[in-house]
């Protein structure tokens, strides 16, 4: 079964088996207005929990993106290369960011589900 | 400026139009500003490009420098700016700087003559909001007793920007048709006195129009009326100036930086430069003559990613030679677009740069600006 969980900074998972994709809220591309450029990091790099895993720029301001668990980058998402906008139009499906092989999927339990995510934003307006 | 709370920040008289026409409002120069309305940063950029973009540029200092004659309140004026305003004719306005006695830039500003000659003796001046009030204090402790500021801080300030802006307001205002490029003229804008000049910071052709803070709000809503004018926050007014190549105070050009390194030295007038008489004179004429030991240039990035204000540029052996000063995605370009200062020796246009962004050298070069065509009508 799969559940898509979310991060205080705005970054979504979806874990199917031991691989989890990751991309930012819809919230998120609303906040930052129309993305011009996504910065990905390398197939086969090792991120902990926390790391810097890829910066997202708008016209105005780039903002960096964590990786909400610890892993290895098995995939990125190309198609953000020759189209950042995917991010406004659809970040929660085909605007995913990349995707990871967990290396400790307890890390999991300590995000929120959707609905404390919508408490969580509804909170910040 | 960045901890004021909302409370504690002015508001321009359009601040209600902003709210009601769904504006993200921010802190800016101590204003409670616009930075974007529903049309978003980009389709605000592009529709100014396109046809015409209204914004709010109340938050600016407007005030009028008076004295008993022209002659007199040029000369004063030039004590402190380079530029030359006692050829400024009758209805011409001129950008220059407020300078410091080391020649460094303390404010930008707009100098305008009014046109009619029953107004000789007096200069308009507009400056930034952030400065304002140091440049109000300025300017009073260096103008000599016969030459007064009045600060006009019953105004309000609107620009329309764009291809069709001028042809949008002539409904209004069938004067402003008649404007060349960096003029202005005292008249109405359907019942409303206004003082209305052809000028911009866009690249675009357009005018700013001055009126009583208590009509901004019914000009604006005339304005938008129009369905070719859409409402332009502070997001797109800095895309739209970096890709024509325009400084903003405070991050491209500021007391540390002269007018030669900021590449103004255009607006350095021919007279002053023969006859100096201006703070940091010596320093400025000797700049134009030897040139600056580092100079502001285009920046374009390689590829899509932008390189933000602060990012260092770097030559061919990673010694730091620059910095870029501001930076960002060129909408209209489709690109990204800055600009820095380098070291003189990589001031050519088409010299290749690196650019350390987030510690990863990327490739550039120096390009030539503005980054788009430029429109102003001349």
């Amino acid at each position: 079964m799969s559940t898509v969980k979310f991060t205080e900074e705005h970054e979504w998972v979806l874990v199917e088996g031991d691989v989890a994709t990751i991309g930012i809220s819809n919230y998120a591309q609303e906040q930052l207005g129309d993305v011009v450029f996504v910065e990905l990091p390398d197939v086969g790099k090792e991120l902990a929990k926390g790391d810097e895993a890829a910066v997202v720029e708008s016209v105005k301001a780039a903002s960096e993106v964590y990786a909400p668990v610890s892993g290895e980058i098995v995939e990125i998402n190309g198609v953000l290369d020759e189209t950042p906008a995917k991010v406004n139009e659809d970040a929660q499906g085909d605007g995913w960011f990349v995707k990871m092989k967990l290396s400790d999927a307890s890390e999991l339990n300590e995000l929120m589900d959707e609905a404390a995510y919508a408490t969580f934003t509804a909170g910040l307006d | 400026m960045g901890t004021q709370t909302t409370e504690e920040l002015l508001k321009t008289p359009l601040h209600g139009l902003h709210v009601e026409l769904g504006a993200k409002m921010v802190p800016f120069a101590g204003y409670d500003m616009p930075v974007q309305y529903k049309l978003g940063v980009l389709g605000e950029h592009l529709h100014t490009r396109e046809k015409a973009g209204l914004f709010d540029v109340s938050h600016m200092g407007q005030a009028v420098i008076e004295g008993p004659d022209h002659e007199t309140t040029a000369r004063a004026l030039e004590t402190i700016v380079a530029a030359d305003l006692v050829g400024l004719e009758r209805g011409c306005m001129r950008y220059t700087q407020l300078l410091n006695t080391e020649g460094g830039i303390l404010d930008d500003l707009m100098v305008t003559r009014p046109a009619d000659a029953s107004d000789d003796g007096k200069l308009l001046v507009v400056v930034n909001a952030a400065c304002k009030d140091g440049d109000y204090a300025f300017l009073q402790a260096n103008l000599p007793k016969s030459v007064s500021l009045r600060i006009r801080g019953e105004l309000a300030l609107l620009a329309l920007q764009g291809p069709a802006a001028v042809e949008i307001l002539a409904n209004w205002c069938p004067e402003a048709a008649d404007l060349a490029f960096m003029t202005g003229v005292s008249t109405f804008f359907d019942t409303i006195p206004c003082h209305i000049s052809r000028s911009g910071y866009t690249g675009e052709d357009g005018c700013e129009i001055s009126m009583a803070a208590d009509k901004a709000e019914e000009m604006a809503r005339m304005l938008l009326s129009d369905e070719g004018v859409e409402p332009i926050g502070l997001g797109a007014r800095d895309s739209l100036r970096l890709e024509a190549g325009l400084c903003l105070y405070g991050h491209d050009i500021d007391e540390t930086t002269t007018p030669v390194e900021a590449a103004l030295t255009w607006s350095v007038g021919k007279r002053r430069r023969e006859e100096g008489g201006f703070p940091g004179a010596e320093k400025i004429l000797g700049q134009i003559a030897n040139g600056a030991s580092r100079k502001r240039v285009g920046i374009q990035p390689e590829g899509k990613g932008p390189a933000r204000e602060g990012t260092e540029i770097v030559d061919g052996e990673g010694n730091v030679i620059g910095v870029v000063t501001s930076g960002g995605f060129g909408p209209t370009a489709n690109a990204p677009v800055a600009m820095g200062y380098v070291a003189r020796e990589f001031a050519k246009v088409g010299t290749p740069l690196t650019l350390m962004v987030r510690g990863k050298p990327r490739p550039a070069e120096v390009a030539s600006m503005p980054f788009i065509e430029k429109r102003y009508r001349k």
